[in-house]
């Protein structure tokens, strides 16, 4: 099923008589596996309104990602938030659309200063289990009218309604931007070391480490003085470390978009997981893993782990604060495995009670989510 | 604005309502005598008062729930409240609510540079949160023009913004975590000093639910780190339309200032008559600030400042020193006050697209002509936020109303133009008749839908957000039930 208008897919869901499953283009095939009629979004394309001097961007929900970026690349703009592409992680094929963005909630290195997709998205567009089509927020910046279902939709997988349109805020691009590279910290030093620079003025954009390449990488944008003035500055709050700094564009971009896709996890077999946590608590939390292999973003509050297939990294975590999610799993591990970090029984009646009612005959991706 | 009857029989029942909600809160933590329950009778939005039945003002999560506990097996109704700053009527009471106060709750619970997060009682204010780490040049960033009176709980209640939010984003983007209470007492802990959330986004929907959905009395919040400087630029112009195309033209140019405030002539001339700030007489103004090292502010104002000048300003006034920092935005700060001196006033909170910006001064001038009220504008052009202020005179009869149909037609031509009622006030009662103007039924049912699941009886600030009309049914089973 390939509905071409919003109308058209408020009717296919009216009328489907079992699951649906429920797919932008396919290449973020998370969670429980789902039986059902394929409903795909990709008929529904093009951008609807982009005004740059607004910062604002209306896109139907199939629209290529990669299309988006065209677009916005060429007004000197981008998503600011830098979603993931899955496709290397999970070996699908097929093209990533905004939809499938905002129904993960997709969101790259630079989470970690400018927030999160859910974070830009000003309103949506949707059509619910029943067939109804809601809306909800809008196209401006500040918006507070009613109850923000934007949110709710956001990494909502397809399970309370299927994204026909989405709104979202976008920023200007930065003119250059430069990475410092520290070698050989273990985990402990390099979340010290990443802690310290998130918490220093000179806007880190991006801060990872990379455990099988023995990196710690700091990321800085803006105009070029700007950058090369801060560049000089974390050399000199580093002082004694051991640090590269890398400026030519194309390597930047392709660092963090390593970091971003999750590359070093890409080969060697294995469950991925990721597990969210308070930075501090990283170092401790990881060396619990037994990891064959590891990366840590977001200043070492996000940690992907790739761990023997079948593993209960929940048990190896044990009563931290956080979750964890079994992003990459094989068929038998997602089936035994939560993927999704199941939830205490007061928040699981509310989850619950939300798809009861933007769902209430349980068709769209159903158990896809469960806990 | 109408509000619904008084239930009566819950009326009736004060005596036993109040007597079970003192068991559960120490001395002094419930007042009902009427002459102590009517300094509650309304928020910011003073022109709709009503006493509550009684206030409860707990000190701990425990206690909060304790009193839901008793309201909800008593059918009793609850408003929450934070300061008490809302514009909208927010935490305006009905005769027969419990106004649940957190002004008490207002410790801070801990403080995590590392982690960069802070967690607090929401009664706490916004000011002194950003107090509470300043000694380590950490701020929260989210600066509502009420920052020294408003409490967190308000904040997240009503998603609040401010003057920064063009860079810095709303409460929502700062928010991390939560203690909720729900209507029957249940306490749930819903994210965490972490970045995502493990689940569907309900951290999403609780924020800017205006008190409908629980009661949140603990908040973790994202802290950052003060920049080594800001500075501001003041730039004067011929008219709206030229003024609009500037904004619109910095932000394509990739510069992010912090803010772009903007001033119409009749805001000007208060402001300048107030606090004689030296701001030039013209028909726009706008103050656009940056923020770095003292060499990046250089080198973003540089570019500002071209991309001004080739708009032909009347004048372009860069702060040198702290003291013109000052002055540039002493006006700007003074403005509601100025406007306060002159005239009684009402404060709209419309979003509109930047690119409307001309448009929409150009209507709201010709419906000031037709209603013969006057207007003065000042708004944060960054992100088409306005703030038209109309001018009225409470005690001459029928203005008030003349006033607030001037305003609900300026929020009419806010969202014909594609935007929104309210940008950052919430709707509360203020706005709650309009909502059929920017919501379809089907909108609307899905948003009551979500309080249908948080909150069963729909006893959490029953009257407000939702118009009345639309909300009966559920209201009135809720009743029914008793």
């Amino acid at each position: 099923m390939r509905p071409e208008t919003e109308a058209e897919l408020a009717e296919t869901i009216a009328a489907a008589r079992g699951p649906l499953h429920v797919q932008g283009g396919g290449t973020r095939s998370v969670g429980r596996p789902v039986t059902g009629d394929v409903l795909q979004t990709g008929g529904l394309s093009g951008i609807s309104l982009y005004e740059p001097g607004a910062l604002t961007l209306v896109v139907k929900s199939g629209t290529p990602l990669a299309e988006v970026e065209a677009a916005l690349n060429a007004e000197g703009q981008r998503l600011p938030f830098e979603p993931m592409d899955h496709r290397g992680l999970l070996g699908t094929t097929g093209t990533p659309t905004m939809g499938g963005v905002v129904a993960s909630n997709a969101s790259g290195p630079r989470r970690v200063q400018v927030g999160a997709c859910r974070d830009f998205m000003l309103g949506v567009r949707f059509v619910d289990g029943q067939g109804t089509v809601i809306k909800n927020g809008g196209r401006v910046m500040k918006n507070v009218t009613g109850y923000d279902l934007v949110k709710l939709l956001s990494g909502s997988w397809g399970t309370l309604g299927v994204l026909s349109e989405v709104s979202l805020k976008v920023l200007p691009k930065p003119d250059s931007a430069a990475t410092l590279v520290f070698q050989r910290l273990d985990a402990a030093l390099a979340v010290t070391v990443m802690s310290r620079a998130l918490g220093s003025p000179f806007e880190i954009t991006g801060a990872a480490h990379d455990p099988q390449a023995g990196q710690t990488l700091l990321r800085i944008e803006g105009f070029e003085k700007s950058v090369t003035y801060r560049a000089d500055q974390l050399k000199t709050l580093f002082k004694g470390h051991d640090i590269a700094v890398e400026t030519d564009p194309a390597r930047v971009a392709q660092i963090w978009a390593g970091i971003r896709d999750v590359a070093p996890l890409h080969d060697g077999a294995g469950d991925v997981w990721r597990v969210s946590v308070k930075p501090s608590d990283a170092p401790e939390v990881a060396a619990r893993l037994d990891a064959g292999a590891l990366l840590f973003d977001w200043g070492g509050g996000l940690i992907w782990a790739r761990v023997a297939e079948g593993t209960d990294l929940r048990a190896r975590i044990g009563a931290v604060k956080g979750h964890a999610t079994l992003v990459r799993g094989s068929a038998a591990s997602r089936a035994a495995l939560p993927v999704f970090q199941p939830e205490p029984a007061p928040l699981a009646r509310l989850t619950d009670g939300l798809r009861k009612r933007f769902d209430p005959r349980g068709i769209l991706n159903p158990g896809l989510m469960a806990g | 604005m109408e509000m619904p009857v008084p239930n009566p029989g819950i009326i009736a029942r004060k005596a036993q309502i109040v007597s079970a909600l003192a068991r559960v809160l120490p001395a002094g933590g419930v007042i009902s005598e009427v002459s102590e329950t009517r300094a509650y009778e309304c928020d910011a939005l003073t022109a709709y008062r009503c006493a509550p039945l009684a206030v409860v003002l707990p000190r701990s999560t425990e206690e909060v729930s304790a009193v839901l506990n008793i309201c909800h097996d008593m059918g009793v109704p609850v408003v929450p409240r934070g300061s008490g700053t809302s514009l909208a009527g927010g935490a305006l009471p009905t005769a027969d609510c419990v106004l649940l106060g957190v002004a008490r709750m207002n410790e801070v619970l801990e403080t995590d540079y590392d982690n960069r997060f802070i967690r607090v009682q929401t009664g706490r204010t916004n000011l002194s949160v950003t107090g509470a780490v300043e000694q380590e040049d950490f701020f929260y960033a989210p600066d509502p023009s009420s920052q020294l009176a408003c409490a967190i709980a308000g904040n997240i209640a009503m998603n609040s913004g401010g003057a920064h939010c063009l860079k810095y984003g709303v409460t929502t983007n700062n928010l991390l975590g939560v203690t909720i209470v729900m209507m029957d007492g249940t306490v749930i802990e819903v994210g965490g000093a972490y970045l995502d959330s493990g689940g569907l986004d309900l951290l999403g929907i609780i924020c800017g639910s205006e008190g409908q959905l629980g009661v949140v009395t603990e908040a973790t919040l994202r802290i950052l780190r003060k920049p080594e400087g800001a500075r501001p630029v003041l730039m004067g112009f011929d008219t709206n339309e030229v003024a609009g195309e500037c904004v619109s033209d910095i932000i394509k140019a990739g510069v992010l200032p912090v803010a772009i405030e903007f001033m119409d002539r009749p805001c000007i001339e208060a402001c300048e008559a107030f606090a004689h700030a030296g701001y030039p007489m013209c028909e726009a103004l706008l103050i656009v600030e940056v923020e770095g090292s003292p060499a990046e502010i250089d080198e973003q104002l540089a570019v500002i400042l071209a991309i001004a000048r080739r708009h032909n300003p009347v004048e372009l006034r860069e702060a040198k020193d702290a003291d013109e920092a000052g002055r540039i935005w002493l006006g700007r700060k003074s403005a509601f006050g100025a406007m306060g001196q002159i005239n009684d006033y009402m404060c709209l909170d419309g979003t509109i697209p930047v690119t409307s910006l001309p448009f929409v001064l150009k209507r709201i001038g010709e419906l000031s002509k037709q209603y013969g009220l006057g207007v003065a504008n000042v708004f944060h052009a960054g992100d088409g936020n306005m703030h038209p202020l109309i001018l009225f005179d409470a005690n001459k009869e029928g203005d008030l109303e003349l006033c607030e149909q001037m305003g609900a037609d300026i929020l009419r031509l806010c969202v014909e133009v594609g935007g929104c009622l309210t940008g950052e006030h919430g709707v509360g009662i203020e706005k709650r008749d309009l909502m059929v103007d920017q919501f379809a039924p089907d909108d609307l049912e899905a948003q009551m839908a979500v309080k249908d699941v948080f909150d069963p009886k729909w006893l959490l600030n029953p009257a407000k957000v939702f118009p009345l009309a639309a909300s009966e049914s559920r209201r009135t089973v809720a009743l029914a039930a008793e």
